[in-house]
C-alpha cells in the first residue's frame, strides 16, 4: 500500500479533531446505562425518555419560537442597516453609523446581556414595561445582536450587486421603493436566506444573553442543558444533541442538493442552447 | 390581419428637411429639428470637474456619438442625461423642458447599460415588459409590445429565458428590446459593444444600427473605440478633460481635426512641428526642421502674425513611399524602413527619417506577396500637397 502523504495525514487528524466528540456523543446517545460515561449495551431508550420530558420539550418549542422571531426581525432590521450602508452615498457620519452597526459582532456576550437587562430594569421602573421578563425581552436582546450579523452578511452581498440594475429598473419608470422591492430584495433574496439562518441558529445557541434577560416563564433550551449538567449530565441530553446534529446536517444536505440541482438545470439550458447554436 | 401602427412607421412618415454634412448614408433620416439641448452643463465631484461647461444640441432621429479616453467625463455626462447625476451647473432641455431636476423614473429617456444590467430573476419577456409596467398598461397591449420588441430584435423564440440562459450577443439584443420598449424620445447606449468580443462587436454594431433606424429612435451613445463611434453615428462628439473639443461627422472628425488632441486620438498621425512662412490666400508654406524641410499646403490659413508655431498632420494612409527620389522641394523626406507591421488587410511601415523622425506609412496589400520595401531599406516618404492638415496646440 502506498504511504499517506502527510497533508492526507493532516487532513484525517484534523477531521477526527473535529467529528470524533461528536462521534462519541451520538454513539453514547445509545448507551443503555444511566451513567454517561460508561457503555452498558445498545439502547434508544433515552430518545423516549426525552420526548417524556415536558421541560426539555416546552424549552425546544420556546427556542424554537424565539429564534425564528428574533431571526426574522434581525433580517428586516439588518437589511435597512445594510442598504444604508452600502447603497447611500457619503454623508456625515457614515462611519460611525457603519462601525456602530458591527460593533455587536465583537462585544463580549456578557457585556450584551448585563446592559440590555440594566435598559428592561429601568425601562419596568420608569414606563412599567416590560412588566416582566420572558419570551420578549429575550426576543428583543437577540434580535439587537443578530441584526449586526445579517447588516454584515446581506451588506458583503449587496456591494457586489451591479448598481446599474437597480439604475436601470429607475431608468424603466420604478420610483425607488419600488425598485427595491421588485430588483433589489429578489436579488439579494439568498444572502437575506443565509442571514436568517444564521440569525436563527445564533439565537438558538445563545446561553448568556438569555440567561440575563429572561424571566421564570421563559426557559430556552440551551439554559435547560446547561442547568441539567450541572446537575449531572443525563444522557437525555446526548439523545438530544444527537437530534439536533441530525437536524442540521439534514438542512445541510436539503439545501447543498437544491443548489446543486439548480446549478445542473442551468448547465443543461447553457448546453442546449450551444448545440442550438 | 391587420398591421399595427409601429413607431417606425410613425417616424418614417416625418421627412428629412436638409443635411449640411454629408457623410454616411445614415444621415438621410435626420430632421433639422432639435430634441435635446444641453445648456452650458457642468458637473463637479468634491471640487474636480468632471463635466466642464458642455454645449450641445441634439437632432431629432439621428445617432451621436460621444467619444473619449476614459476619465474624459462622457460617462458622467450620459448619467446627467439619464438623471443618475444632478448637473452642478446648467440646464438639460428635452423638447424645450428643462428635466435636468426631474428624477430618472419621470423621464422619457430610457438608456442600455454596458453591463445590460438585465434583471436576473426575470425572464426575458418580464424584463422587457418591466418598464411597460410601470406605465400601468393594460396586459393585452403589454403582451403585444413584448412581442413586437421581440421581433425586431429577432429573439422570439427565447421570450421564457432567463438572461443567464443567454449568450453576450442574445443579452445586448435583449437589453436593446428592453430600452426601447417604453418608445423613448431618447435611447442613450453606454458602451454599447463594451462586453463583446471583437468579431461579434462589428456584426453588432450593423444590426444595432439598423435596429435603431427602422424604430426611428433618437440616439446617444457613449464610447472610447473610434471605429465603433464612426461605424455607428452620424456626428461625433470628441471629449477631453470634460470638454467637447470637437463635434462633427466621422469624415470631419477625421480628415479635419480641430486641434492636436482630436487627431490624434481619432486614428494615427504623423505630426511634424513647424513654423509658418508663407501664408497666402491659396497656398501656405511651413518650415519644418523635423522634417528637414519645407512643407507646402495647398490653402492658406490665415494665422495671427504672432502665432507662427504650428503642427502639420498627415494620415499614414496618406503618407507615400517609394524608392525614386520625389520631384520638388516640398513635403518629402528620405528614410530608412525601420519596421513593419503586417496586418493582412494593409502593411504599416515605421520610416526612420533622416532626422530621425519615425512617420508610419499604411500600405494597402492590394496584390498577393507583392515587391515591397523589407527591413533597413533606404526610400522616401512624401505626401500630396492637399493631404496635410495643419494644426494649432
Amino acid at each position: 500500500m502506498r504511504k499517506p502523504s502527510f497533508t492526507t495525514v493532516m487532513l484525517i487528524l484534523g477531521l477526527v479533531f473535529l467529528y470524533l466528540p461528536m462521534l462519541i456523543l451520538v454513539i453514547y446517545s445509545f448507551n443503555a446505562s444511566r451513567l454517561v460515561t460508561v457503555w452498558a449495551g445498545f439502547s434508544g431508550h433515552w430518545y423516549l425518555e426525552l420526548l417524556r420530558d415536558p421541560q426539555i420539550l416546552s424549552a425546544v418549542w420556546t427556542s424554537l419560537r424565539i429564534a425564528f422571531f428574533s431571526a426574522s426581525m434581525a433580517v428586516c432590521l439588518g437589511t435597512l442597516a445594510a442598504f444604508v450602508m452600502v447603497r447611500f452615498g457619503r454623508f456625515r457620519g457614515k462611519t460611525a453609523l457603519s462601525s456602530m452597526i458591527t460593533a455587536p459582532l465583537v462585544m463580549p456576550e456578557v457585556i450584551t446581556g448585563l446592559s440590555l437587562l440594566l435598559l428592561f430594569v429601568h425601562m419596568a421602573q420608569l414606563i412599567g414595561w416590560p412588566a416582566d421578563r420572558g419570551m420578549v425581552t429575550i426576543w428583543i436582546a437577540h434580535t439587537t445582536f443578530c441584526s449586526a450579523y445579517v447588516a454584515v452578511v446581506v451588506s458583503s452581498r449587496l456591494r457586489e450587486v451591479d448598481l446599474s440594475l437597480e439604475e436601470a429598473a429607475m431608468d424603466l419608470g420604478a420610483p425607488p421603493v419600488k425598485t427595491f422591492f421588485q430588483i433589489t430584495l429578489p436579488v439579494i433574496a439568498p444572502a437575506l436566506a443565509a442571514g436568517w439562518l444564521l440569525a436563527f441558529t445564533l439565537s438558538l445557541d445563545d446561553l448568556v444573553i438569555a440567561s440575563f434577560v429572561s424571566g421564570p416563564g421563559a426557559t430556552t433550551l440551551p439554559m435547560v442543558v446547561f442547568s441539567s449538567v450541572r446537575l449531572g449530565v443525563s444522557p437525555k441530553i446526548n439523545a438530544l444533541a444527537t437530534l439536533i446534529i441530525l437536524a442540521v446536517s439534514l438542512a445541510t444536505f436539503l439545501a447543498w442538493y437544491f443548489m446543486r440541482r439548480s446549478e445542473a438545470k442551468r448547465r443543461q439550458a447553457l448546453k442546449m442552447q450551444a448545440q442550438e447554436a | 390581419m391587420t398591421q399595427p401602427m409601429t413607431l417606425a412607421d410613425t417616424q418614417a412618415q416625418a421627412r428629412p428637411t436638409s443635411e449640411t454634412t454629408p457623410s454616411s448614408g445614415k444621415s438621410s433620416r435626420v430632421q433639422q429639428e432639435t430634441l435635446m439641448e444641453i445648456r452650458r452643463v457642468s458637473k463637479r465631484f468634491d471640487e474636480v470637474l468632471a463635466v466642464d461647461d458642455v454645449n450641445l444640441t441634439i437632432r431629432r432621429g439621428e445617432i451621436f456619438a460621444l467619444l473619449g479616453g476614459s476619465g474624459s467625463g462622457k460617462s458622467t455626462l450620459l448619467r446627467m442625461l439619464a438623471g443618475f447625476e444632478k448637473p452642478s451647473e446648467g440646464q438639460i432641455l428635452l423638447e424645450g423642458q428643462d428635466i435636468s431636476r426631474t428624477p430618472p423614473y419621470e423621464r422619457a429617456i430610457n438608456m442600455m447599460f454596458q453591463s445590460y444590467a438585465l434583471f436576473p430573476h426575470m425572464t426575458v419577456a418580464e424584463n422587457i415588459a418591466f418598464g411597460l409596467k410601470q406605465d400601468k398598461l393594460p396586459k393585452a397591449e403589454i403582451r403585444e409590445r413584448v412581442a413586437e420588441m421581440l421581433k425586431l430584435v429577432h429573439m422570439e423564440g427565447y421570450a421564457k429565458r432567463k438572461p443567464h440562459q443567454l449568450s453576450g450577443g442574445q443579452r445586448q439584443r435583449v437589453a436593446l428590446a428592453r430600452s426601447l420598449a417604453k418608445r423613448p424620445r431618447l435611447l442613450l447606449l453606454d458602451e454599447p459593444m463594451g462586453a463583446l468580443d471583437k468579431k461579434l462587436r462589428t456584426e453588432m454594431q450593423l444590426e444595432v444600427v439598423e435596429i435603431l433606424e427602422r424604430v426611428g429612435v433618437t440616439c446617444i451613445m457613449v464610447t472610447h473605440d473610434q471605429e465603433e463611434a464612426m461605424t455607428m453615428a452620424d456626428r461625433v462628439a470628441i471629449m477631453s478633460d470634460g470638454w467637447i473639443v470637437q463635434v462633427g461627422s466621422p469624415m470631419d472628425v477625421y480628415e479635419s481635426p480641430a486641434n492636436r488632441m482630436v487627431a490624434e486620438f481619432v486614428g494615427t498621425v504623423n505630426l511634424f512641428a513647424g513654423e509658418i512662412v508663407v501664408d497666402e490666400a491659396d497656398h501656405c508654406v511651413i518650415d519644418s526642421p523635423e522634417l528637414g524641410r519645407r512643407i507646402r499646403i495647398d490653402h492658406g490659413i490665415s494665422t495671427p502674425a504672432d502665432e507662427r508655431g504650428v503642427w502639420v498632420a498627415v494620415r499614414p494612409e496618406k503618407t507615400l513611399m517609394s524608392r525614386e527620389r520625389p520631384a520638388g522641394d516640398f513635403n518629402w523626406a528620405a528614410g530608412t524602413v525601420e519596421d513593419i507591421a503586417y496586418l493582412g488587410g494593409l502593411s504599416v511601415y515605421f520610416v526612420r527619417t533622416g532626422q530621425g523622425h519615425l512617420v508610419k506609412v499604411s500600405l494597402a496589400n492590394t496584390t498577393r506577396r507583392s515587391e515591397r520595401p523589407s527591413w533597413g531599406d533606404a526610400v522616401y516618404i512624401h505626401w500630396d500637397e492637399r493631404s496635410a492638415v495643419v494644426l494649432r496646440d
